[in-house]
């Protein structure tokens, strides 16, 4: 980050968040106030009018999310951005994005909880509702980025993602987070690649909006655009009208799971740090794994030989990758700002074979690397 | 005048689900017809439904339709509105999705005077999920939910959507067909929120625990209580009690749109920023 | 290198620019930086108070646990932010507006700057009062250069006051190194 400073900005992950939405061409933010992650609906009001996109602050944050995906069918690229009560009360729309593959991006920046629990504090217990907040079988993409470099470029990736595959995608962030100012470069625009969802360009009247039979995401058509379509939170076949064809809504739902675990390399991403060598693993991410680098710097000063996996990428959750820099370690500390979430995972990646270190905490102050380093310590 | 309604409709979708006789039916046509003398193409329209008997509309219409979240359709019409403001949006909502579990967003659309019909087929109970008593269901009618009499009073949703803002609000009832079409034509004319109560049928769910389930005998009740607006003006309290005003009841040519305003606000920032 | 400061403060002050111009001045020179403010919602006029960390090498941890320099300007701010200093380390108060422990004057280097009196007295507007307050920190820390906060300075401040922000810098500047020259 030399550059000579003047091009380094001193932003507040919320505002990294809304910065890097509008470059990757974000055009529609419907939200609702919630703390911690309102700086993002206070900059995209800002910026939204000023590139010809349109902002609106519903009245309440289930309507919130049902903009985002109405502006999305209308070939908006939409983002929404909540905390914890907000997340909850998303869900079952949500859920609809799922169902009709409607791309959008979908902030989280998590607080304390249950209910109303820490609004002005961080915590990292949302882990497992992105994956399973909603009600029936979906797949998930969710990214939970740690360096405020880091969350601009995931942030667009978020939306490259959401595009490509037709579908929400959750980005993962937590106060500490939200509110941390720290130096971002914008990349250049033009030097970021932004992909853009598929279109569909056949005859609009005999347009399928769910035609899948030549690829996993069917291409898209926004409303207005000549075909008269439909959709609906329904199982539905590939005229979009619904079906209760067993075999149909079973090859569908397999379909579903397949655009995200069928290009997994396409959305995986794990970053490692000190991993050669290493004895002793660590896992962490988001946040905590900020403290969990620290420490694992601090106990290599200390010759102890230790080495860290950061999922980026949380859902689908990096299995094969963790077992692969799992399976040979002596022991796994998994430190998480919850009660434990992450570690089932990591737990079921390494076949239950490998012992692991806990590491977990809530109430509102983070994890510090001296925590993490006892724990390690304690291992080695 | 003979009318074309099939370049709107999905014949393939025919036959619908509704029982025989439901009002749902003459709300359809109606639409219909507003969208045909209004010339506007089915590719430009959006019709957007939440949950229910009435929700399933769109399915059966050649437009963009989406069926959404019980009692959301409302904001994922606000979304597509908003992002292409130069189409047609409607919403087709029951009494409980639209006024119950959707209550929030119709006021607030209201409010915002965002360019949107919203049109409730009022049929005073949950038909779809088997006759639970709603926000509209009379005081003392049976219910699912109510075997003993409705104890919640009930909303007036015409009095509802004045006092929150929309500048355009309409009722009408099954019992009159034509006068249905002519103010939903008037409501899709009209620059910024506009809601049309319809008040319907559902012999099935209502009619049947309440001595009304031949669908003629219920629509007979509807279309003996709608009076006039100028007819209601003079009756007396009492008389009210028995009757409902039917018309154009507000309207308010004034009130800024708000896409309209929201984009003037695009065009003032960028000239600033050109300047 | 790795340093920590925290300025503190009451809600109006107008105190979470220094921190910003620190980091400004930290990535001229090519260092990290990072900061966090109390948050709005947090405060409410209570006690608010902006960390800075800056650093030769990537900031891992984001909170502070060592601070190398604080200052504060209202005794509630510092009895709640006033830990994690590390010992010795030189902490700026307003004697006018602060009160400490008597055990904190053996425990860190303690240095009386009536930082709102010289505002109002040199400056004559109370927004000048981080740009003085991070005076002081110039003058007794060497984190950055003096010409780096210079520079940030000017490019934060609002066009017409470049000169009244370099004013009030050398206002704290003058009067820590004329405290610390006393004391030494």
């Amino acid at each position: 980050m030399t550059d000579n400073g003047h091009n380094v900005k001193f932003w507040p992950g919320n505002i990294v968040v809304a910065e890097a939405a509008i470059a990757a061409g974000c055009n529609f933010f419907g939200g609702y106030p919630i703390t911690p992650s309102s700086e993002i609906a206070h900059h995209m009001s800002a910026l939204l009018p000023r590139h010809g996109g349109h902002f609106i602050q519903m009245e309440d944050e289930i309507g919130a999310m049902g903009s985002v995906i109405g502006a999305s069918l209308a070939g908006a690229k939409a983002l929404t951005a909540t905390s914890g009560p907000g997340m909850s009360l998303k869900l079952e729309n949500l859920g609809f994005g799922y169902m009709v593959e409607a791309p959008c991006v979908v902030v989280n920046v998590m607080r304390g909880g249950p209910s109303t629990g820490l609004p002005t504090h961080p915590a990292q217990a949302d882990l497992m509702q992105a994956r399973w907040g909603t009600h029936g079988d979906h797949p998930t993409i969710a990214i939970a980025p740690s360096f405020h470099q880091e969350i601009y470029m995931e942030t667009i990736r978020a939306f490259n993602l959401a595009e490509q595959f037709r579908m929400p995608v959750i980005l993962l962030l937590d106060e500490v987070l939200g509110h941390l100012s720290e130096g971002v470069i914008p990349p250049e625009p033009g030097s970021f690649e932004i992909i853009n969802r598929k279109m569909d360009t056949g005859d609009p009247k005999t347009f399928l909006p769910y035609n899948v039979e030549k690829e996993d995401v069917p291409p898209f058509r926004p409303y207005f655009d000549g075909a008269t379509w439909h959709t609906t939170g329904l199982n539905h076949d590939a005229t979009g009208f619904p079906t209760t064809n067993p075999e149909y809504i079973k090859s569908d739902m397999e379909r579903h799971i397949r655009k995200v675990l069928g290009n997994r390399d396409k959305i995986d991403k794990v970053e490692y740090y000190m991993a050669d060598d290493a004895e002793i693993g660590v896992i962490s991410f988001g946040s905590t794994a900020r403290a969990a680098m620290a420490a694992v710097k601090k106990a290599r000063e200390a010759g102890v030989k230790v080495g860290m996996l950061r999922p980026v990428t949380v859902w689908p959750f990096p299995k094969d990758q963790v077992y692969e820099f799992g399976r040979d370690k002596k022991y796994l500390v998994v430190p998480e700002f919850n009660m434990g979430q992450m570690v089932y995972e990591v737990e079921r990646a390494v076949h239950f074979d490998r012992p692991i270190k806990r590491v977990n905490k809530v109430g509102g102050v983070p994890i510090y690397p001296n925590e993490i380093l006892a724990a390690i310590e304690e291992v080695a | 005048m003979a009318f074309d309604y099939m370049p709107y409709i999905r014949q393939e979708k025919m036959p619908h689900m509704w029982c025989p006789g439901c009002g749902i039916g003459t709300v359809m046509k109606s639409m219909i017809r507003s969208f045909s003398e209004l010339e506007w193409a089915p590719e430009d329209i959006a019709v957007v439904s939440g949950i229910g008997c009435t929700s399933r509309l769109p399915g059966y219409l050649n437009v963009n339709t989406l069926h959404t979240t019980h009692g959301r359709a409302i904001s994922f019409a606000t979304g597509i509105k908003m992002h292409r403001q130069d189409k047609h949006v409607v919403v087709i909502s029951g009494d409980g999705d639209g006024s119950a579990i959707g209550g929030n967003h119709l006021i607030h659309a209201a409010r915002r005077n965002i360019d949107i019909t919203v049109i409730i087929n009022n049929n005073n109970i949950y038909g779809m999920t088997g006759g639970q008593y709603s926000p509209t269901t009379p005081l003392g009618a049976k219910a699912a939910t109510a075997p003993y009499g409705n104890l919640e009073p009930s909303f007036d949703l015409v009095k509802l959507l004045t006092g929150a803002g929309a500048s355009f609000v309409a009722r009408g009832q099954v019992g009159n067909g034509k006068q249905v079409a002519q103010l939903l034509k008037k409501a899709f004319e009209h620059k910024g929120f506009s809601f049309v109560e319809i008040v319907s049928n559902c012999h099935t769910q209502f009619g049947r625990r309440n001595k009304m389930a031949d669908p003629m005998n219920m629509v007979n009740w509807i279309n003996d209580r709608a009076v006039s607006e100028r007819k209601w003006e003079k009756m007396s309290d009492d008389d009210r009690a028995k009757h409902f005003p039917v018309g154009v009841l507000h309207e308010d040519t004034e009130r800024p749109e708000y896409c309209d305003t929201y984009e003037k606000l695009i065009a003032k920032l960028a000239e600033q920023q050109s300047a | 290198m790795h340093f920590e400061a925290r300025f503190s403060a009451v809600g109006g002050q107008g105190i979470i620019l220094a921190g910003t111009i620190i980091a400004d001045a930290a990535f001229l020179e090519g260092l990290q930086a990072a900061g966090s403010p109390t948050y709005t919602a947090q405060v409410r006029g209570g006690p608010t108070k902006v960390d800075v960390i800056v650093d030769d090498d990537a900031i891992l941890f984001p909170r502070t646990s060592e601070i190398d320099f604080f200052l504060s300007l209202a005794t509630k701010s510092y009895k709640q932010f006033g830990v994690d200093l590390k010992p010795g380390v030189p902490v700026v108060i307003d004697p006018n507006l602060v009160e400490i422990p008597k055990e904190h004057e053996e425990l860190y280097t303690i240095y009386r700057i009536p930082i709102i009196d010289l505002t109002a007295k040199n400056l004559g507007r109370m927004v000048y009062t981080s740009a003085v307050a991070l005076g002081t920190m110039v003058a007794l820390t060497d984190v950055v250069s003096e010409e780096s906060i210079r520079e940030a300075l000017k490019r934060r401040a609002p066009k017409g006051t470049e000169m009244y922000n370099m004013k009030a810098l050398d206002v704290g500047i003058n009067a820590a190194k004329e405290l610390h020259a006393t004391m030494a």
